[in-house]
């Protein structure tokens, strides 16, 4: 960077030589100015729609509020009501089981299919397009079709289970399939995480599979010991990016199921949803958010805590040859 | 496996390399191409369905190829709900959208990547610290904001942060602009040029290929937003076409009819497919470049 850096500052040096005389004197200044007004709208931006709004949502969590009168504080007792809430602890669960199921299968069945499809075969290209089509749908659109796949009478799921002799569950009708039917959608785009796959599969040095093959290893033990070490990082972005998706879906279930039936379905972002533009009650729906980004935190930071164990970086690597 | 004359008594299909490669990529291309069956299914069984004659929609099995074609379907249902005012209000918001992601994000990555200036790098860690943060969060105060400003049912909630840059796209054009080769920019700050003057007629025509990538993930997401419509524009003929959508399934005049919902599902995804398909070479050339700084 530095290196970078320092002949540019000569040169406006030189330039400003014969301005007045103040202006010499603060090139770096002048810089500096310059940088605050580039960054100034992402600047704004974290000040007016992360730090701000964070900071009113933890004050808001601690009152009870409805858009009608003013906010009144009432302490911790959103957080008590929480606890004592048995639709919130229903709603931890689904979302706890969604992101449990859901993450895992999502991750593995992407990194196949990118191992799949990193192989120099032609007409990998057209391949690589069809996986990632679903995901540039909008999930009210997917969730519109696979309402309709799911039907229990006349949807095509069925109609393909009884071919191969299974009656098919009332999917979206019962307790008992909802959930697997908001699951198995998930799995439908998964495009977004099978390119992330590709660009870290890309990045593994040929050569590394080549002495390996020479020494022997099948195609197995290559992908145990060079493929999953290599591409540890982005298991990792992958792992932390599908925790925090999982815990915010939304649009799929609400179009989906709505959360039913009998809240069987009720993810942690309905249930947010409810409270705060259903029933407005804005303060204890803060409480709600907050809890959700302590698990995620809680979740992220477990992940980050464990990645010493399993991630392996380019530069430990590096040092250790 | 060796090229050594031994072998050259036994070299079968099986036993050599290359039989052994061929055989690998056959079962590659298997299991892709069920899995591009599986993935084009939903596809198909839309398009089916928007196609089919609606006496024939609740038929055990399910017929799979319309007979005959009833294209009549799209116009009827296109027709049945203002579809353009939908499409409309979706493109006014995409445009602008897109306008200021694109404008504001390559004007503070420029300063993020090539000006100095203390605290500058505090400044970029924060930004990328919102990137774990759960949007959850931040929602209701937003939404409080809002309604104080009298925003709400108005397409400014969702236009107006827009202006305010994205945090993972100034991540990638800062990337991006941190590659650029610093020869030219010194070479224009001598003929004189404020770092405005080389931002806007220097490093932006420089950096179309990023800010395409930007572009096409901006209007894919834009397009697609559910939630900011759902809880912003309460109007009907303010809607866009993705909160239009979700309403369809419970209106008297479309929900019922599979063959309409379908059809207009169909429509719906269209622009966002059709970004894709002719954009491709952008999402990969975006990942390749931003990858290049690692």
């Amino acid at each position: 960077m530095s290196a970078l850096k320092e002949p540019r500052v000569t040169v406006t040096h030189a330039r400003a030589a014969p301005d007045r005389p103040w202006w010499r004197l603060s090139v770096s200044a002048r810089e500096a100015i310059d940088c605050y007004v580039f960054m100034a709208p992402a600047i704004l931006g974290l000040l007016l729609f992360w730090l701000g709004p964070m900071l009113a949502s933890v004050l808001l969590s601690f009152t009870s509020y409805d858009m009608l009168g003013s906010p009144q504080w009432t302490g911790l007792e959103n957080y008590r009501q929480l606890m004592g809430d048995e639709l919130f602890w229903k709603s931890l669960r689904v979302s706890g089981i969604y992101s449990l199921v859901s993450v895992p299968l999502v991750l593995a069945v992407s990194l196949l299919l990118a191992v799949l499809l990193n192989q120099k075969i032609r007409g990998m290209y057209f391949f690589r397009s069809i996986y990632y089509l679903p995901t540039v749908m909008s999930g009210v659109a997917v969730a519109m079709l696979w309402r309709w796949m799911f039907n229990s009478e006349y949807g095509v799921i069925n109609a393909f289970l009884s071919k191969i002799g299974i009656q098919g569950p009332q999917w979206l009708q019962t307790e008992q399939w909802a959930l697997p039917a908001l699951i198995v959608t998930s799995l439908w785009t998964i495009g977004g995480s099978i390119l992330i796959w590709l660009a870290g599969l890309q990045g593994i040095p040929e050569e590394l599979y080549e002495s390996a093959e020479i020494d022997g290893a099948g195609r197995w033990r290559r992908f145990r010991h060079i493929t999953i070490p290599m591409i540890s990082h982005v298991t990792f972005f992958n792992l932390v990016l599908g925790i925090i998706g999982a815990l915010q879906v939304f649009a799929e279930a609400f179009v989906l199921t709505g959360g039913g039936p009998n809240n069987s379905t009720l993810l942690l972002s309905l249930y947010l949803y409810r409270n705060a533009f259903q029933y407005l009650k804005m303060g204890y729906a803060s409480a709600i958010a907050w809890v959700m980004f302590l698990i995620v935190l809680l979740l992220t930071l477990l992940v980050f805590r464990s990645a010493p164990f399993w991630v392996h970086y380019e530069q430990e690597r590096r040092q250790t040859r | 496996m060796s090229e050594s004359p031994r072998v050259i008594s036994a070299p079968t299909f099986w036993s050599t390399r290359r039989g052994q490669n061929l055989r690998a990529n056959a079962l590659t291309v298997i299991i892709l191409t069920l899995g591009a069956v599986v993935i084009m299914v939903p596809f198909y069984w839309m398009l089916s369905t928007a196609l089919k004659q609606p006496s024939d929609i609740y038929l055990l099995p399910p017929q799979w190829i319309p007979a005959p074609p009833r294209p009549s379907n799209f116009t009827e249902a296109l027709t049945l709900v203002p579809f353009h005012r939908y499409a409309w209000n979706t493109a006014v918001v995409v445009a602008l959208v897109l306008m200021g992601t694109l404008l504001s994000c390559s004007f503070s990555a420029y300063g993020f990547a090539r000006l100095r200036a203390p605290g500058r790098d505090l400044i970029f860690l924060a930004l990328l610290a919102t990137l774990m943060l759960p949007a959850t969060v931040t929602l209701v105060p937003t939404y409080i904001a809002f309604n104080k400003l009298g925003w709400i049912n108005s397409f400014r909630p969702l236009i107006v942060p827009a202006f305010f840059g994205s945090p993972f796209f100034i991540f990638l054009l800062r990337q991006f602009y941190m590659t650029l080769p610093s020869e030219l920019e010194e070479s224009a700050r001598i003929d004189g040029a404020s770092s405005y003057r080389i931002w806007w007629s220097l490093i932006l025509p420089l950096s179309k290929p990023v800010l395409a990538t930007v572009a096409v993930f901006t209007f894919v997401a834009t397009y697609n937003d559910f939630f900011g419509p759902l809880i912003y524009l309460t109007d009907d003929s303010k809607w866009t076409i993705a909160v239009a959508l979700s309403y369809f399934q419970g209106s008297p005049r479309v929900g019922p009819q599979m063959h309409l919902l379908m059809a207009v599902t169909a429509v719906a995804t269209l622009p966002s497919l059709l970004v894709f398909l002719l954009a491709q070479r952008y999402f990969v050339r975006g990942i390749v470049m931003s990858g290049i700084k690692g």
